[in-house]
């Protein structure tokens, strides 16, 4: 036996308790949404002609952002491909790494810095006697955000993709004088199809439960997306049945679409610059040299300049007086707190979890079959961890919200609730970081601790700690970067009294001190990005990050 | 001996209990040191709005502190407490308008303020024993004359204009600006405001929640319009000396604002909220109103008004839909709003 029987119940309870606690937590704020419609008739509130003006903006957003960032990452993903030794490539590829690490408001606020009328691009267009100027709000500010931050995600998916090409593949190209199309249609492209599902899916889940940005640029009830309307329709009209008409609207999409995502191959961009060099002779000829430089520099000035103009603006702020307030010193302690208390609590639940999983898997191989009853266990521990991709922060919090008001004051148990929904939302990408590494550990070690008697405490210390220590920390820092960025919980939430950093960045934008928001945001900027650094520094599965 | 024992223990406890009500009533003592907490709107709160004035001039007389809690604006005053209820912190809210006292009165969290009004110069002669009036303005479209050399003037004229002209308005949802042109909207189109609505949509910029962040685009830049009060030119005349921004006078009228605020049931401290709503109408806050508020007292300030209010838009028409009817209408009105404005 590699468990003893009260490891194994250990295990197995812990897990049932991870299991029931997430469980619990979600299914309660259902029910209390769905308590709450009582008096209402929801049927009748999902087919107002606004909700459905609503719901059709979701998706048509999410479909033209999905469409353009896979579209205008094809030829980048190509370009760095083509281009191995093209100066600084490994730096464009960090570059779109920051994006994904990067917290939404503060990414809107350097977009609003290039692209909105008082920007650079503005400036320039009217410079050159266009009348007419990029409007950074509606449609075309959301659509310009969601790809700031997703064209980079598919394009490192798409460039890992073609970089998994076996380099013979491209001397052979070469060999034969295939044209650039010809490389396109007859290796490129076949590569790129298998992945673009994948990619493509996980993107439209990302957008069309975009909330933060679609909150900043969205600008009027015309682009408004379904979490929008239900943070809303609680902080603005106070229509509690509304709120819940819209959520379970949002549960609806959100089923679907992971039930679709569900259908398409997993992605990864595992290996991504793994050393080798691919020699590329395609890449080689003047034309294509150039055509590639101009495309990356295109692509670098389009994710770069948002980024320098959060550091310009912030550092044109008045720093030191910012540093100097009370409120800035209380923001900072409380998200501090939350983001750790959110980040531990991830981690431990799905260190309950995995553990369990695993006991799991081990009573298979011995059992030689797995029994129903086990498989669904299983099955429903690896759920549980993705729960938050169903129930959405925003609608948790709202259901949340709607029973404690039953019972007194939302304020007092705001932190406790707001920590538990960061923990859950981190907890997709720590399963994802933790669940392989510890599977390895004990496949590594799990034999000989038990042929050495080496249990409990002393086993955690001695050879668990050591070798796990390493995704440990990374799904911890992750998690914290995750919750220390977050905007959607907390915006239910959020009173004087309790202020967390993104908060006070969003509610000095509100009342146009935009100079403390700058300041602000540049601060959480660099202790965001510490954090995903920290966290990839490990050099464990970097796909965490990818699947936001 | 066990007796001893028992006598030294039961001091002990008594010392520690003793000390712990100590310090409980020294807390207590210190909670109790009078404080006044009034939800308001941002404007009012802001470094160059009333507030820090009202502040200091109230401090002086109350022995107490007061502390602003502030929001976007005057309607998401109201939906932040119906989203409170009786747990709400309020002592006072301030910034409502007389649009939403109807619904106000409706949650039951208010009482009578126990001021006399009667003396108070409002217009329409607007009475009420639970909110106070403090001051009033009429909503107009304030533009910007190095970019728009022919205003409009009237609605008609805002609805149907060019729609490379962008204004910014606000949301009827949380501000009683918002909430005013919607009414107005409402009076001068009646059953045809939807599609008023949806012409006016293509010229709007944004949709703000509140009026600073709404006219902190207008000065910004970012729209040559901004839906603001006829009061507003004064700011700009008074404090930046320059006639560049301009109230529009609309031929079909203006919708006039009365400002209120009122004191709520389960204020600890309601003398000390009743004394602020009585200092509301006294010169120590009504100074405030035409220089930091830049709306129009309902008493008698120790100065004149500066020459500039004499030469704002002075509305041919007024319009002030009676609360009870707002009350019943503002949902369905919203809707009719929220449908017209999401068209794409």
């Amino acid at each position: 036996m590699l468990q003893t029987a009260s490891e194994r119940h250990r295990a197995l309870t812990g897990g049932a308790l991870g299991l029931a606690v997430i469980v619990a937590f979600v299914a309660l704020a259902t029910i209390a949404l769905l308590l709450a419609s009582g008096e209402s008739s929801i049927a009748a509130a999902l087919f107002e002609p606004y909700i459905l003006r609503v719901l059709r903006f979701t998706l048509l957003q999410a479909v033209l952002s999905t469409l353009l960032s896979v579209v205008l990452a094809i030829p980048i993903a190509q370009a760095l491909a083509r281009q191995p030794r093209f100066p600084g490539r490994i730096w464009i590829i960090r570059l779109m790494a920051v994006p994904m690490g990067l917290p939404v408001l503060i990414g809107a606020l350097g977009l609003i810095g290039i692209w909105g009328r008082q920007g650079i691009v503005n400036t320039l267009l009217s410079g050159a006697g266009l009348a007419e100027p990029v409007s950074i709000y509606g449609l075309s500010g959301i659509l310009l955000a969601h790809v700031f931050f997703n064209l980079p995600l598919a394009c490192r998916l798409m460039l890992a993709a073609l970089e998994r090409v076996p380099g013979e593949y491209w001397l052979v190209a070469s060999g034969l004088g295939m044209r650039p199309a010809s490389v396109f249609r007859f290796i490129e492209w076949p590569v790129l199809r298998s992945v673009i599902p994948g990619v493509a899916g996980l993107i439209f889940m990302l957008c069309a439960t975009s909330f933060t940005l679609v909150l900043m640029l969205g600008g009027g009830p015309a682009a408004t997306t379904v979490e929008v309307a239900i943070y809303q329709s609680l902080r603005f009209d106070f229509d509690p049945g509304r709120a819940v008409a819209l959520s379970l609207l949002q549960i609806g999409l959100t089923a679907v679409v992971l039930g679709v995502l569900a259908l398409l191959p997993d992605v990864s961009d595992a290996g991504l610059t793994a050393g080798r060099t691919i020699r590329r002779p395609d890449g080689a000829f003047a034309g294509i040299r150039v055509v590639d430089g101009v495309l990356l520099l295109l692509a670098v000035l389009f994710l770069g300049l948002p980024l320098l103009s959060v550091v310009v603006a912030g550092l044109r702020a008045d720093l030191p007086k910012l540093v100097a307030q009370p409120i800035f010193w209380r923001s900072l302690a409380t998200s501090a707190v939350m983001s750790l208390s959110a980040a531990a609590l991830s981690v431990g639940l799905c260190g309950l979890l995995v553990r369990a999983r695993h006991t799991l898997s081990l009573g298979k191989s011995s059992a030689g079959k797995r029994s129903v009853a086990t498989h669904a266990v299983f099955g429903s521990m690896g759920a549980a961890s993705s729960l938050v991709l169903l129930v959405p922060p925003i609608v948790l919090a709202t259901g949340w919200f709607l029973a404690v008001r039953r019972f007194g004051d939302v304020g007092t148990v705001a932190p406790v609730l707001v920590v538990a929904i960061n923990a859950l939302m981190a907890l997709p990408f720590v399963m994802r970081v933790l669940e392989p590494a510890y599977g390895i550990h004990q496949r590594r070690t799990q034999r000989l601790s038990a042929s050495l008697g080496i249990t409990g405490f002393a086993r955690l210390r001695l050879i668990a700690w050591p070798a796990l220590r390493k995704p440990v920390l990374t799904a911890l820092s992750f998690a914290m970067a995750l919750s220390l960025g977050d905007l959607g919980a907390v915006a239910l939430f959020g009173s004087d009294s309790f202020v967390t950093l993104p908060w006070l960045v969003y509610s000095s934008l509100g009342s146009y001190r935009t100079n403390d928001a700058d300041g602000l945001a540049v601060i959480l900027g660099i202790i965001c990005l510490l954090l995903t650094i920290a966290g990839t520094m490990g050099g464990t599965r970097r796909e965490a990050v990818a699947h936001d | 001996m066990t007796l001893f024992k028992t006598y030294t223990k039961t001091c002990a406890l008594t010392t520690a209990t003793l000390a712990v009500f100590a310090g409980l009533s020294f807390s207590g003592a210190q909670a109790a040191d009078k404080s006044l907490t009034i939800y308001t709107y941002e404007s009012f709160t802001s470094e160059w709005g009333p507030g820090p004035k009202v502040k200091a001039a109230f401090e002086k007389t109350c022995g107490c502190t007061v502390n602003f809690v502030s929001v976007a604006d005057g309607v998401a005053l109201l939906s932040r407490l119906k989203l409170e209820g009786s747990g709400t912190k309020a002592d006072v809210v301030l910034g409502l308008d007389t649009n939403l006292i109807t619904e106000a009165k409706a949650t039951g969290l208010f009482d009578a303020s126990g001021v006399d009004t009667g003396a108070l110069k409002v217009p329409g002669d607007f009475k009420d024993d639970v909110f106070v009036p403090y001051d009033y303005g009429h909503f107009a479209v304030i533009y910007d004359t190095q970019t728009i050399k022919t205003p409009p003037a009237s609605l008609k004229d805002l609805v149907e204009g060019d729609p490379a002209q962008k204004i910014v308005i606000e949301d009827p949802r949380t501000s009683t600006p918002g909430l005013g042109l919607l009414l107005w909207a409402k009076s001068v189109y009646g059953d045809k405001a939807p599609e008023a609505w949806a012409k006016l949509k293509k010229r709007v910029l944004t949709v703000t929640p509140g009026w600073s962040e709404a006219y902190g685009l207008f000065t910004k830049g970012e729209a040559p319009m901004v839906l603001s009060y006829t009061t507003s030119p004064a700011y700009h005349m008074v404090s930046e000396n320059t006639d560049r921004y301009q109230a529009a006078a609309f031929s079909e009228g203006h919708y006039i604002q009365i400002e209120v605020a009122g004191l709520l049931k389960n204020a600890p401290d309601k003398a000390l909220a009743q004394d602020f709503l009585k200092f509301m109408v006294t010169t120590g806050f009504q100074d405030t109103i035409p220089t930091n508020n830049w709306m129009m007292p309902v008493a008698a300030t120790s100065e004149p008004l500066p020459d500039a209010f004499g030469k704002l838009v002075n509305p041919s028409k007024t319009f002030l839909m009676s609360p009870d009817e707002v009350a019943q209408n503002r949902k369905a009105w919203i809707d009719e709003w929220l449908a017209a404005m999401s068209i794409n």
